[in-house]
């Protein structure tokens, strides 16, 4: 009896019974599928994540007010995740006269001699929702920021059409502004922004450039934002008031930390924050973010999995259930192999295989359907299918079928010839 | 000189124990010579199907010793007796015992696969056996699209596909009518010419009258044991049968 030979009474006991083998497999598909497509939800979850948090900028940090009103806006970053990443500032204690953030700390954190490792200091207001129309068209701007011309570096948002705004435009207020593909979309369809003239809440404002697409980000559509000098903001549409936040970018990878020392310095200077005080502001670190939030993640996909897990847990028990029955019910059949002369090794190995067969064949299925699944969007991820996940669900599908497959396998195996053939 | 086929002596078999134990066999002793065509006779519960169990190897005897072609099978493993079940004895039962949903020829090669020989020299000598039987024509139909004389035939193909030393048979006719019965019997009578050892349980005195010898049991014992011919002869009723 070679493997081959094996395999095939396999398949044959299996087809004899086609439903009850169909519903088993069924177990098994479930249980791989859900480990599969569990974990890909939770790894498309990760890296959604991730490429938010990169989309923030390129070492950067974002300063912002802990006063209230002060941290409004943001990228929704600094709402959502705020509570992961705020470094030593944060806590509740006993706390100083508190200050926004303004215009002068910005220049001061432009300081070179006390901030050596910041490359670039862009001071924000957020102006959001703002109504904008150009011609008959209409369009609400989500994110509407007034900055520095460093921003468009700082926070990895290049154009792609047209041009940026330079400090001149800074300096003498002027009234333009860089548009995202979803406002440019909404407002122009396929007509050239560029010169054009739109009125956001009444106060027009000329596109001098389109920002290159971004993708949306799941919590909201990065490309439904626009981008003018601060003081033309600040003049129209949000009043001379605190900054929202200030957005520092740091010379390079490895000196995002020592910025956030010496912005820390700087600021608790011009706060007057001494000893146990609780700073009035708070630092958003990109590289502690990540990894606070890979952890979270990691977390979750783990939990997903153990449930999935128990489903391939169940679908196995099922798998010796089957077996059983099939092993009693072929009681006599196997009396008959063992007086023509069956050797143990033979029957084991024929419900062995059996029983691998249905979970392998559902383990499969079960990859099968994963992968498919995972091409749609799932609760808003789009699911990322990790190649260690089939191996180890088809391994584990595998495993089960062996392991709980053995215990009916053995039992057919051991059966005496006689008692076999007696059965009724 | 060629050791004997079968060699019981004292064989004993006591079912439970205590106050409930049944003696199916209080020591029979049996010596069957090669080519010789056994019948056993006996009532019901005279322990018959007991003593075919023994033969062929799927029970063990409560005590006394057995030789089955010159080895002494009470000291083999289960390995050891799974191969004596597939090279030196070939069975047929009462109630076929064909393997479902698996092809007339696929049975037959059963033995011969878990004899581990090769698939190609399987089917020829299944084929073989089965033209044998008459059933050239049947070695593609499942066992419930047969009737049963043609199960029936099927199953001793399967017997002897293996050449065994002993075809051993218990109630090969009980479930056949008579036209079914004298072709089993015409088989038998042919493999008895060639020179295969066979040994055949029933309680039909038709049945038994084509042995060379007839061994009659009654509660576990031998009480009597009749030769009708010549080991190295032909079966009694050969030309009957063929004529
Ligand atoms: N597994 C068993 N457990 C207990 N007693 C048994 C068992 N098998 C057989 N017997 C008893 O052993 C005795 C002999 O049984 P056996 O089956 O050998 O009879 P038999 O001659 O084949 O009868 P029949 O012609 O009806 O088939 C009977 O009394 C029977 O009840
Ligand atoms: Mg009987």
């Amino acid at each position: 009896m070679n493997a081959f030979e094996v395999l095939r009474f396999a398949a044959r006991g299996l087809a004899a019974n086609k439903m009850r083998s169909a519903l088993t497999t069924l177990g098994i598909l479930i249980g791989v599928a859900a480990v599969i497509l569990l974990v890909a939800v939770g790894e498309g979850a990760s890296r959604e994540i991730q490429s938010n948090i990169q989309r923030l900028g390129a070492n950067s940090l974002t300063v912002s007010s802990t006063t209230a009103g002060g941290g409004g806006g943001g990228g929704g970053f600094a709402r959502l995740l705020g509570g992961g990443g705020g470094g030593p500032q944060q806590g509740s204690g006993p706390r100083t006269q508190a200050k926004d953030l303004t215009v002068d700390d910005a220049r001061a954190l432009a300081d070179k001699s006390a901030t050596p490792s910041v490359k670039s200091v862009s001071p924000i207001v957020n102006a959001n929702n703002q109504t904008t129309t150009y011609e008959g068209a209409s369009h609400s701007i989500q994110q509407l920021v007034g900055t520095y011309p460093s921003y468009f570096e700082a926070s990895n948002k290049p154009v792609v059409k047209g041009t940026y705004f330079y400090n001149d435009d800074v300096l003498a207020a002027r009234k333009v502004i860089v548009i995202g593909q979803t406002v440019a979309e909404n407002l122009f369809g396929d007509l050239d922004p560029i010169g054009k003239q739109i009125n956001v809440s009444g106060v027009p404002f000329t596109v001098v450039g389109v920002l290159k697409e971004s993708g949306s980000t799941g919590f909201q559509d990065g490309d439904d934002v626009a981008i003018a000098p601060l003081p033309a903001v600040q003049q129209s549409l949000t009043g001379f008031g605190p900054l929202g936040q200030i957005l520092v970018q740091a010379t390079g990878a490895d000196t995002v930390d020592a910025a956030q020392s010496e912005i820390t310095a700087v600021l608790d200077q011009r706060h007057g924050i001494t000893g146990t005080a609780t700073a009035d502001y708070r630092i958003l670190n990109q590289a502690t973010l990540q990894e606070t939030v890979s952890a979270a993640t990691g977390v979750f996909t783990m939990l997903l999995a153990a449930v999935a897990g128990i489903s391939l847990l169940v679908g196995g028990i099922g798998i010796t259930n089957i077996m059983l029955v099939t092993v009693t019910e072929r009681t006599r059949e196997i009396g008959i192999r063992k007086a023509i002369g069956a050797p143990k090794g033979a029957i084991l190995g024929q419900f062995l295989a059996e029983a691998t067969m249905l979970s392998l064949v559902g383990g499969l299925l079960g990859v099968l359907v994963a992968v498919i699944g995972a091409q749609f969007t799932i609760a808003g991820v789009s699911p990322v299918v990790v190649p260690s996940s089939v191996a180890l669900a088809l391994g584990v599908s595998v495993a089960i079928g062996l392991f709980f497959g053995s215990y009916p396998a053995n039992r057919a195996a051991k059966l005496r010839p006689i008692e076999a053939l007696r059965f009724e | 000189m060629t050791p004997l086929v079968l060699d019981l002596q004292d064989i004993r078999k006591v079912y439970g124990e205590g106050e409930t134990a049944v003696h199916a066999l209080r020591g029979v002793s049996l010596a069957v010579e090669p080519g010789d065509y056994v019948a056993i006779m006996g009532a019901s519960g005279s322990g018959k199907s007991t003593l075919m169990n023994i033969i062929g190897c799927l029970d063990v005897p409560s005590s006394g010793s057995y030789r089955l072609d010159g080895t002494d099978v009470g000291v083999l493993d289960d390995v050891r007796l799974a191969i004596v079940r597939n090279r030196k004895i070939g069975f047929v039962f009462q109630s076929f015992n064909l393997i479902p949903r698996m092809s007339a020829l696929m049975n037959v090669e059963l033995p011969l696969a878990y004899g581990g020989i090769k698939a190609a020299e399987r089917r020829r000598r299944a084929l073989a056996a089965l033209e044998r039987v008459g059933l050239a024509d049947r070695v593609h139909h499942q066992p419930n699209e047969l009737s049963g004389g043609q199960q029936q035939r099927v199953a001793i193909a399967r017997s002897l596909v293996n050449a065994p030393t002993l075809l051993l048979a218990d109630e090969p006719t009980g479930a056949l009518d008579s036209t079914s019965t004298r072709d089993v019997l015409a088989i038998f009578d042919q493999l008895s010419l060639t020179g295969r050892t066979i040994v055949v349980i029933t309680h039909e005195s038709d049945v038994a009258a084509h042995a060379k010898r007839v061994v009659r049991l009654m509660d576990g014992q031998i009480v009597e044991d009749v030769r009708r011919s010549d080991v190295a002869g032909p079966p009694p009723r050969l030309e009957e049968v063929a004529g």
